[in-house]
């Protein structure tokens, strides 16, 4: 039955550029504070502001738009959007309509199955964001904070190219990765610096026409936008399979009942009078400043998953997982830089590491191991001074902070492995003479029992016994 | 294009609604009246050739000057607020508004 | 002296005050009383007088302290569009009766930095929009030459005030004439610059693209001392310009000989006789001082009125939306939900030609016909500015009329829009090209007076000032004063 109907996705991601002052006035932009304590005279549209420009927004702007290979505006227009809300504080949204900065564009995408796919970007244009309204009860009343007014918005607008919740969301990543990894946003979706609208239609298998498409707006989660979608597939597959129309609308998902619903308010006028804003003058992108741009961005995450698995020849999944992060990505290559070893280096971020950071709920900005440390921990193991296993204590001290470095913490512990064959030939000895029965059936072809030996002389040094040198020596007594 | 676009009252109240302002029935007349008086000079334009000509939206064709991100402005909300209509622990007041 | 200190240009003044002739508090109380004499014309919104006279003792202690200012202890009026922080801005819309301006306007800061006292706040057609100052939620302003005579609009408190001596000088601002077509009405000279030369930021806006600041007094050489304290880049203001300003009174000083103006045909076609005659003496006067005349053309010209009635439109339709009822300005009794809040509080507060505007200007850029309009407007603006650039490329300046004929009655054309609008066909056309441009008064019909306008070039305001000065100083028409009569 389902498969009777193919879905068509687009999403409208809001990405919040991350300046200090707002896009068009000298307020602050951190989140958080008091009502209308950071909304100026500009935010608030009082009579005869204007707005001046934040020359931080472009490069940010350009930087995304080189990271998907689109076309840079070379002139960048803004125009005024027209509705009454009380959100929005002179009537007008500052966006760009004509001319954005950014048009065109790909991002390819990583599907559970292992496929990939490319989603096209239609456009990013530059706007600035309206205020919150509380809907909380002040004497039947709705609040208007307009500390968010203003704030730098980067809208970032795909072609319908997804067919399924999964690839929206994919998308969706894929771009919140690649702004964050850009310095284009703090990606913080619990405080709204990324919000999705999707617009949703199904259509009959093989039809060219789209079908009547919804927009959920304001979707500040991975999770609830998978949710959304799907909900919204589900309410418009009912319609049309009883023979109903979809209705062309602006709907709202509501996390707590999981449902979308109809917005009853803003969109009563749809027609936005779009038209250029008076009060400001093109911008001019030229060519030396795409290139400084160019030059100033970092090594994107599908640049660094292919330097990883060719030149380091990390396992694909581990590069995956390492390079999606750029914080994990800066941690691992400094690990790597340090001791020199990319694949324990790896080992240790993918397991110990993110197990950690996991476990205490830290990000990896906070990890109170630093990467140099994890690195000279790893080259203790590498040069022998400890095991593997020794290591992992090491680790747990270092992250604790019981020590200041591996060094300090194997010195201070004596944790330095056992590999004088003098100090161990003795402990083997009197382990062999004090289990004659293991020793004969090991004689007799048990040779799994080597590693019970070895478990004894490792018991007895307290782990420090370098294990490869043990399991020579025990082998050789056994012959 | 004709020369004769004129409003009716009909469509003088859906811009009345894009405007929002309340024409009350007596004034939809004059007020229907008071475009075509403004629309009728415009409509002076549509017989003229502007293929390929460059709109204006600056008369200097300047281009933008731009701010440094730096944050200049500090908290004033209490003389804003001073001259609101309504407000309540910091937040302007309007009836409540359904989403 | 032999006149009243009231009646004295402003360069004058300062001279006095610097000499020591009277006080800045002397000539602020003058005026002050004369306002009050003359409250029947209605120049003024608001009086400042408290403020004003503290400012003065200011002045005058920075004066006997040694200090100078280029303006120290002058009393200027500002139009009252100018946000003045602390002071109510109306723009003359009973929308902002109550809007305590909580930060100053640029032109405000800098004339005040300059020295200027603020006397008050002058009465104007609201938002701007009109060009008889009837539109105004505070009442008409009466012609100080003929009471039952419209001043001009919209900047027609400012006119009048200086016409009638009630402040040094004042402040208006121009989208389409405003300064102008007030000036040649009240018989003063008033300066429309280069769009772009004074800071807009905490001037309300009415049409973006084409409002600009200006100064309002007594004669040239006053407007050349304004502007160079009102000029230069704003920050604050993206469309202002970085272009160097000059100290435009130095300007002045050398003679206009080998200057080559252009007269208009297509201006003076049709013109009025009385008004053609006074341009040509004008004419004669300007050629005695060794300018030069030749006829130019502007065929776009009648294209002016009809894009303008698009283009303002569509800018204030925007600009206006911000008067909501939520943060500022007039709300209605009792709304019973949001949508009656913002219709209400609209429709009661704004004037009948301001809602005409509005909607006017939401239909031009509405779904269908933004390009018939909007877009279409926007490139006869470039016809027209095409032919400026091609005539000031021969001529240094043109000479024109500023209005049709002379101030016209109060209520005539109350209730012909059309006429109205027709008010402003000679200023028009500088505002949509982005030039400055200049009226001073040229003579006399009916007992009132008739302006000459002057059209430059880009930033050439300095050349301007220098013709009207020049004029000035072998002609008196803008020594002429009305007598006012004491309110009743």
């Amino acid at each position: 039955m389902s498969s009777d109907w193919e879905v068509v996705i687009g999403l409208e991601i809001h990405v919040q550029l991350s300046t200090r002052s707002k896009i068009f006035s000298g307020s602050s932009t951190a989140f958080g504070a008091a009502p209308n304590t950071q909304a100026s005279a500009v935010d608030l549209g009082l009579p005869g502001v204007l707005p001046a420009v934040n020359e931080a927004v472009f490069p940010k702007a350009v930087a995304f738009g080189l990271a998907i290979g689109a076309t840079i505006g070379q002139r960048s227009c803004f125009d005024r959007k027209n509705y009454f809300y009380p959100d929005l504080p002179k009537g007008y949204q500052i966006t760009q309509m004509d001319e954005p900065i950014v048009l065109g564009g790909s991002v390819d995408i990583s599907l559970r199955d292992g496929s990939s796919k490319t989603i096209r970007v239609t456009r990013a244009h530059l706007e600035e964001d309206a205020g919150k309204s509380l809907h909380e009860d002040f004497h039947g009343m709705t609040g208007i904070d307009l500390n968010r007014a203003g704030t730098p918005l980067l809208e970032i607008v795909s072609e319908p190219d997804m067919r399924s919740a999964e690839e929206a969301v994919a998308y969706a990543r894929t771009i919140h990765q690649l702004v964050t990894y850009l310095s284009v946003s703090d990606g913080n979706m619990a405080e709204g610096s990324l919000r999705c609208d999707a617009n949703v239609s199904l259509r009959k298998q093989g039809e060219q026409e789209y079908g009547t498409r919804t927009e959920t707006k304001n979707v500040n989660s991975f999770r609830f936008l998978e949710q959304a979608i799907r909900h919204e597939i589900s309410r418009q597959k009912e319609i049309l399979e009883s023979g109903g129309r979809v209705a062309q609308e602006t709907r709202l998902y509501d996390p707590v009942r999981d449902e979308t619903r109809p917005m009853r308010s803003k969109e009563t006028a749809t027609d936005y009078r779009y038209f250029p804003e008076p009060d400001l003058l093109p911008v001019i992108i030229d060519e030396a400043f795409i290139n400084r741009v160019r030059e100033a961005m970092p090594e994107l995450p599908t640049e660094k998953k292919q330097r990883y698995t060719e030149k380091w020849q990390l396992p694909e999944a581990d590069a995956a997982l390492i390079s999606s992060d750029l914080g994990l990505a800066t941690y691992f290559e400094a690990c790597v830089a340090s001791c020199d070893d990319p694949i324990l280096s790896a080992n240790w971020v993918r397991g110990e590491l993110l197990g950690s950071l996991n476990r205490d709920d830290l990000a990896i900005e906070d990890s109170p191991l630093s990467a140099e440390a994890l690195g000279q921990t790893i080259l203790r193991i590498k040069d022998g001074t400890i095991s593997g296993k020794i290591a992992k204590t090491v680790f747990t001290a270092l992250w604790e902070g019981k020590a200041a470095s591996a060094d300090e913490y194997i010195e201070a512990e004596g944790l330095v492995q056992v590999s004088d064959t003098g100090e161990l030939e003795p402990i083997i000895d009197k382990i062999i003479a004090d289990n004659p029965k293991q020793v004969e059936q090991y004689r007799n072809g048990k040779t799994k029992l080597l590693g019970f030996f070895v478990g004894q002389v490792m018991k007895e040094t307290g782990g420090k016994a370098n294990p490869q040198q043990v399991n020579e020596l025990v082998r050789g007594k056994l012959g | 294009m004709t020369n004769e676009i004129a409003v009716t009252e009909e469509v003088v109240s859906n811009v009345a609604e894009l405007a929002q302002l309340r024409v009350a029935e007596e004034d939809l007349e004059i007020l229907t009246a008071g475009m075509n008086n403004i629309l009728e000079l415009a409509n002076q334009m549509q017989s003229i050739d502007t293929s390929g000509v460059t709109p204006v939206s600056n008369p200097l064709d300047a281009t933008q000057r731009l701010r440094t991100d730096e944050v200049t402005e500090t908290d004033q909300h209490e003389l804003y607020q001073s001259i609101a209509p309504e407000t309540e622990g910091g937040l302007y007041l309007v009836p409540r508004v359904v989403e | 002296m032999s006149e009243a200190i009231t009646e004295r240009t402003l360069t004058e003044q300062l001279r006095d005050l610097s000499s020591g002739e009277y006080s800045s508090r002397d000539l602020t109380e003058a005026y002050l009383q004369r306002i009050e004499y003359s409250s029947g014309i209605n120049a003024f919104i608001t009086v400042s007088a408290e403020q004003a006279i503290k400012a003065a003792d200011r002045a005058d202690e920075r004066r006997a302290a040694g200090e100078t200012a280029p303006l120290l202890g002058a009393p200027i009026a500002h139009k009252d569009i100018f946000c003045e922080k602390g002071v109510r801005t109306s723009a003359g819309s009973k929308m902002l009766d109550n809007f305590i301006s909580p930060y100053d306007a640029t032109v405000v800061s800098k004339l005040r930095d300059a020295g200027a006292v603020s006397i008050g706040k002058t009465n104007m057609d609201e938002f701007a929009m009109g060009s008889s100052n009837e539109a105004s939620f505070y009442g008409p302003v009466k012609n100080p030459w003929n009471t039952e005579r419209v001043p001009g609009g919209s900047s027609g408190g400012s006119a009048a005030a200086v016409a009638a001596s009630l402040c040094s000088a004042a402040t208006g601002t121009d989208t389409g004439g405003s300064i102008r077509q007030p000036a040649a009405f009240c018989g003063i000279t008033g300066l429309k610059p280069t769009y772009g030369r004074i800071s807009r930021w905490g001037m309300i806006a009415y049409a973006s693209s084409l409002d600009q600041a200006g100064p309002m007094a007594r004669c040239a050489e006053d407007c050349a001392l304004l502007l160079t304290h009102m000029a230069g880049p704003d920050q604050r203001d993206s469309t202002s310009s970085s272009e160097a300003i000059e100290d435009y009174s130095i300007a002045l000083k050398s003679g206009i000989s080998g200057m080559k103006i252009g007269i208009c045909r297509e201006f003076m076609e049709g013109l009025d006789s009385d008004v053609a005659a006074i341009l040509d003496n004008c004419r004669t006067v300007l050629s005695d001082l060794g300018a030069e005349f030749r006829e130019v053309s502007l065929p776009n010209s009648h294209l002016a009125i009809p894009a303008y009635y698009v283009i303002a439109p569509a800018e204030c339709s925007a600009n206006l939306s911000r008067y909501d009822g939520v943060r500022f300005g007039y709300r209605c009794e009792g709304p019973e939900n949001l949508e009656d809040l913002y219709k209400r509080s609209r429709s009661e507060s704004f004037g009948r030609e301001v809602k005409n505007r509005i909607m006017v200007g939401a239909f031009a850029l509405s779904a269908g016909y933004y390009d018939a309009y909007y877009r279409k407007a926007q490139q006869i603006r470039r016809l027209i500015k095409q032919d400026f650039e091609q005539v000031l490329g021969e001529v240094d300046m043109i000479l024109g009329p500023t209005t049709p004929g002379p101030a016209f009655r109060l209520g005539e054309k109350v209730d012909d829009a059309k006429s109205m609008y027709l008010q402003d066909i000679y200023t028009i056309s500088a505002n949509l090209a982005g030039l400055p441009a200049l009226s001073m008064p040229a003579g006399f019909t009916e007992a009132m007076p008739i302006g000459a306008q002057l059209i430059g070039n880009y930033f050439c305001e300095a050349k301007i000032l220098k013709a009207a000065h020049q004029y000035q100083q072998v002609t008196d028409w803008h020594k002429k004063k009305p007598v006012v009569e004491k309110a009743s």
